[in-house]
């Protein structure tokens, strides 16, 4: 492709090799990307379940997801519009421990993750397991606020953030691969920033 | 769909025309102009063009001598019949791509493309719609008035345009022919006096939409998408685009 006539880089270089290729640092801003209304959960009736391909259908509500060990994310997060944040920290659970409690059959290869909203976004279940992926309600050591998720999302942050499902009420284990909402839309299956696979057609 | 809609052959299903996979190509600025102190509209000539349809995006990216590269999605205006794709971008200070878009790119300069892009903020052109956009989110509802007015369809489509100023609104003029009704924040016009889109005044435009666009920055979409839902649209028919300042 041809070098754009009078452009040159502005920004510094990041650290080297945290910036994954096309993305920049958003530095300390947030910027909310959301395709559908926000909606209003309360914890009493929040619960998150664990079924499809799986021996034991599980479901936890809000006091017994607490109950599980905690778990936190610090690092970087890549969104598909450009964005990267660096440094941020999640809390929650690991998804390897949700996953242990409803013990996947041997067919099951692929996780579509639900939202409450109707979202959905599909993931490799080997992309949710190995301490990669995990179910939050805090940034920061604050409550995930309702416009990035909260009360709880989806966190599995070495894929493009859409992967992240906001308001996570469901994973289903599925023996084929089936494209969730962006995927349907023109987006990548798998989403690898490093690999900058953001669109349908990219490697 | 229960009967076949004549007026429908026009068009064939965005499905079969509009491609899930796009790759990267070259436009040429065609021309250039800046319609508001802080926009610059760009229209291109695109190698090897893909049909879109009204809502969807493209991606421009930008390439330093080094290869290093800045890409920013921006919605097309235009409609699938002009020959060349219209652009609208708002300039962030600051923001690398649209800075540069503004202040350095000049008419015949080639810049990389891809696209259309979106499946989902998009406009089949049959089913009664309504946006309610903001500021330079009042592109993708350009697109629709468009190409709605080309397939005779302006009856199924209603926009509520908001502002601060009617020099600071994008297509203002355009948006005004086509019936669109508009609501300035900052100024007052003699019939309306400055300030938000009300219930009172969204409720009447609603009329008989099942889809509902939203888009602007996120602090618009913040107040649009609960109006929508108080003036009883359906939260699961709310399609929103937001923008925000990502360069």
């Amino acid at each position: 492709m041809p070098v754009t006539r009078g452009f040159f880089r502005k920004r510094p270089e990041s650290a080297a090799g945290r910036l994954p290729p096309g993305q920049y640092d958003t530095g300390g801003s947030w910027p909310v990307l959301t395709a559908e209304a926000t909606p209003q959960i309360h914890l009493d009736k929040w619960s998150i379940s664990v079924d499809g391909l799986v021996d034991r259908p599980a479901t936890w509500s809000w006091e017994a997801i607490q109950r599980l060990p905690r778990s936190s994310y610090t690092g970087d997060i890549h969104c598909v519009t450009t964005w990267s944040k660096f440094g941020v920290t999640f809390t929650g659970v690991s998804v390897d421990d949700l996953l242990e409690a409803a013990s996947p059959q041997a067919d099951a290869r692929f996780v579509l993750a639900h939202s409450s909203t109707g979202y959905t976004t599909n993931l490799a279940l080997s992309d949710m397991t190995g301490g990669r992926a995990w179910v939050v309600w805090e940034y920061g050591g604050q409550p995930l606020a309702r416009q990035h998720g909260g009360p709880v999302r989806l966190l599995v942050p070495h894929l493009y953030f859409w992967k992240s499902a906001k308001w996570i009420s469901r994973l289903e284990l599925l023996a084929e691969d089936q494209p969730g909402f962006w995927e349907r839309n023109g987006y990548h299956d798998r989403g690898d920033p490093w690999l900058e696979q953001r669109y349908q057609g990219d490697p | 769909m229960n009967s076949p809609d004549p007026e429908a052959l026009p068009l064939s299903p965005i499905d079969d025309v509009v491609p899930i996979e796009t790759t990267w190509t070259t436009g040429r600025i065609i021309t250039k102009d800046l319609p508001t102190p802080e926009t610059v509209r760009l229209r291109m000539l695109v190698e090897d063009r893909q049909r879109h349809a009204p809502g969807q995006h493209y991606l421009i990216r930008l390439r330093a001598p080094d290869d290093y590269t800045a890409q920013r999605s921006y919605s097309v205006a235009s409609d699938d019949d002009d020959p060349l794709v219209e652009f609208l971008v708002e300039r962030l200070p600051g923001g690398e791509v649209s800075e540069f878009l503004s202040d350095v790119a000049e008419v015949g300069d080639v810049l990389e493309l891809r696209g259309p892009i979106g499946r989902w903020f998009v406009w089949d052109t049959r089913t009664p719609a309504f946006c309610l956009v903001g500021g330079t989110g009042v592109v993708p509802a350009v697109a629709m008035i468009r190409t709605a007015r080309r397939l005779g369809r302006a009856d199924r489509l209603a926009v509520l345009a908001v502002g601060r100023t009617p020099g600071m609104l994008p297509y203002v003029d355009e948006l005004r022919q086509a019936g669109a009704t508009i609501a300035f924040t900052r100024h007052d016009d003699g019939q309306r006096p400055a300030g938000a889109p009300s219930r009172e005044e969204v409720l009447p435009l609603l009329d008989s939409a099942e889809v509902f666009y939203v888009c602007g920055s996120a602090r618009f979409a913040e107040y649009a998408v609960p109006l929508l839902i108080d003036c009883g649209a359906d939260p699961a028919a709310i399609r929103v685009e937001q923008f925000g300042a990502t360069g």
